[in-house]
């Protein structure tokens, strides 16, 4: 005979919505973390919506006329968020129409944690996916490199990197950042690069690759001596713009999402090899971040293929171009994981077991967590355990050291099921 | 296989689901048009908590006899559940993903008796496996308990 009253022993879970708290959105990939417990956890990649705590930035732009013009647009409302910003088509699809809760300004409560809100946010991220350091990059400001004026960037990214050193890295030793180079200003970026390159939080240097600045320029000979002297990699970080005249033709946000990033990397990449700039600073650390990883043998097969034939234009070259490409960094997200024999040749291709960083993009809609590595079947233990970590401490100089609570105590605080 | 009584039929929204969480397992009943549908609630994709996002018609392109695109219109059969992780869509009635349909959540046995919801889990009591090998394709191989 049926019972009529419903079973006991079972538990009701929620729709995971924009409120949803960060562990029980990832109580899954925490699940998933148990099995790789052991493992030392790099997240090169991770983000924070610095337009959620927009006034604490803009409060900390130094030149007060650029400060007043932004904090005028805070009594505006709707305004605020956006304030000196140039957003650019299609930024508000990301979260996919509604169907993807996180992505933008994670809306969980947070109270009474002692701490910054975004601390606490990227801690649960960390708890979740089983990571060690987490190094933390900005949202909207990726696209800041289009903007007309020159002096919004550099006001920013002072502001922001300001911020960060202040407010947030200070307050978990499992975070650590990049100084945000505002790259249409090169002297800017020298006076960033100095005040940087002792700051213990600050472990390396970025250029957002979203701009029409050809990177091997005269102008940027100082500030790359700078950065390679500094001994901090530099990370060209990529994004995408609906605005630039070639993607206009593109109707739809997957199509324009699908190729930019890789656009604005191809062009970066191939700029700084054929002029030579591998020759001429052969100390500097690159890494290429948020691009998935099939351009790279592509971009590798391309540029060797026409260099063969054409060397005399790129006359600084003493080696062919897929060796200079070999020789730096690259992050893994988002990885092309639909056919798993192109991807272990891509793999191979650049000495991914050396060179290849994990990083999640997280809470980006196409984030990955540490699994898209763990489960990949043609990759040795070692190899797994340098892409997910050991490439990052070596790169960074990170100590290597467990940092991460337990996977099954973090399953147990997990709000959705206390 | 253990039986679990989640509760009224009458009290489900239509589109509608419950989730439950058993001894570890997670599983979404929905129902649509009156009927029943349960799936474990791992995405094939990369495990992701597949049942717990929004549901919503399916999107569908408007292509005129002469060929033309009319744009964008939401199904008027098809309801999706969205894998909150990274987007993927399952058709509810049958939950596969449209364009790739060998990504399919994995189905779990549901029935209606005397008005009560009744799923049927397997009497094993593991932790759910949340983590889902890639086969060479690409395509998922389903967790199993
Ligand atoms: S895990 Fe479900 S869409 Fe990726």
């Amino acid at each position: 005979m049926l019972e009529r009253a419903p079973t006991p022993g079972f538990r009701e879970l929620d729709e995971i919505t924009t409120k949803t708290d960060t562990r029980d959105i990832l109580s899954h990939a925490t699940k998933q973390a148990e099995s790789y417990e052991d493992y030392f956890l790099v997240d090169i990649d991770a983000h924070v919506t610095e337009t959620q705590f927009w006034p604490e930035i803009i409060g900390r732009v130094d030149n007060e006329v650029i400060r007043q013009m932004g904090e005028a647009q805070f009594m505006r409302p709707g305004q605020g968020t956006t304030a000196l910003l140039n957003a650019v088509p299609g930024m508000t699809y990301q979260p996919l129409h509604g169907r993807i809760p996180h992505q933008a300004g994670l809306l969980e409560p947070v109270e009474g944690k002692g701490c910054h809100h975004f601390t606490e946010l990227a801690r649960r991220s960390m708890d979740s996916m089983g990571i060690d350091y987490q190094i933390v990059f900005p949202t909207p400001m990726l696209l800041l490199g289009m903007h007309p004026q020159e002096d919004i960037e550099v006001a920013l990214s002072k502001a922001y990197n300001r911020w960060a050193t202040e407010c947030i890295l200070p307050e978990d030793p499992r975070l650590k950042g990049l100084a945000y180079l505002p790259f249409n200003t090169p002297e800017a970026c020298c006076d960033e690069v100095k005040r940087y390159a002792d700051d213990p939080n600050i472990i390396g240097f970025t250029v957002t690759s979203t701009r029409n600045r050809p990177i091997h320029h005269n102008r940027y000979m100082r500030l790359y001596s700078m950065i390679e002297e500094s001994g901090k990699p530099l990370a060209w970080h990529s994004g995408f713009n609906w605005g630039d005249p070639s993607f206009a033709q593109l109707n739809r946000f997957i199509s324009m999402h699908s190729l930019s990033f890789v656009h604005y990397s191809l062009i970066h990449m191939t700029n700084w090899i054929i002029n030579g700039l591998p020759e001429r600073f052969p100390k500097i650390k690159l890494l290429w971040v948020e691009s998935g990883c099939a351009w790279i043998p592509f971009l590798m097969q391309r540029l060797d293929h026409e260099y063969m034939m054409r060397s005399c234009e790129a006359p600084a070259l003493k080696r062919l171009p897929s060796e200079y490409m070999r020789d730096m960094y690259y992050t893994t997200q988002p990885l092309e994981r639909s056919n798993l024999k192109i991807l272990q040749c891509t793999l191979e291709a650049f000495k991914a077991e050396t060179q290849l960083l994990f990083a999640s993009d997280w809470p980006h809609w196409d984030f990955d967590p540490p699994s898209s590595i763990t489960t990949l079947p043609f990759l040795s233990d070692v190899a797994k355990r340098n892409i997910l970590g050991l490439n990052a401490a070596r790169l960074f100089n990170l100590e290597v050291k467990h940092m991460k609570p337990r996977a099954k105590d973090v399953l147990a605080a997990r709000p959705g099921l206390s | 296989m253990r039986e679990i009584n989640v509760g009224p039929a009458s009290a489900f929204a239509d589109p509608g689901r419950k989730l439950i969480e058993s001894e570890g397992l997670e599983v979404g009943i929905f129902k649509l048009g009156g009927e029943f549908f349960a799936y474990e609630n791992v995405c094939p994709h990369i495990g992701g908590p597949a049942c717990q996002g929004k549901i919503i018609a399916k999107v569908e392109e408007d292509v005129a006899e002469d060929r033309t695109s009319q744009g964008f219109v939401f199904s008027k059969t098809k309801i999706n559940v969205v894998c909150p992780w990274h987007g993927f869509e399952f058709d509810i009635r049958t939950g596969r993903h449209h364009g790739n349909p060998r990504y399919r959540l994995k189905p779990i046995k549901v029935r209606v008796e005397d008005g009560q919801v009744i799923v049927s889990l397997p009497d094993e009591k593991k932790p759910q496996n949340t983590t889902v090998q890639p086969t060479p394709d690409g395509n998922a191989s389903r967790p199993v308990f």
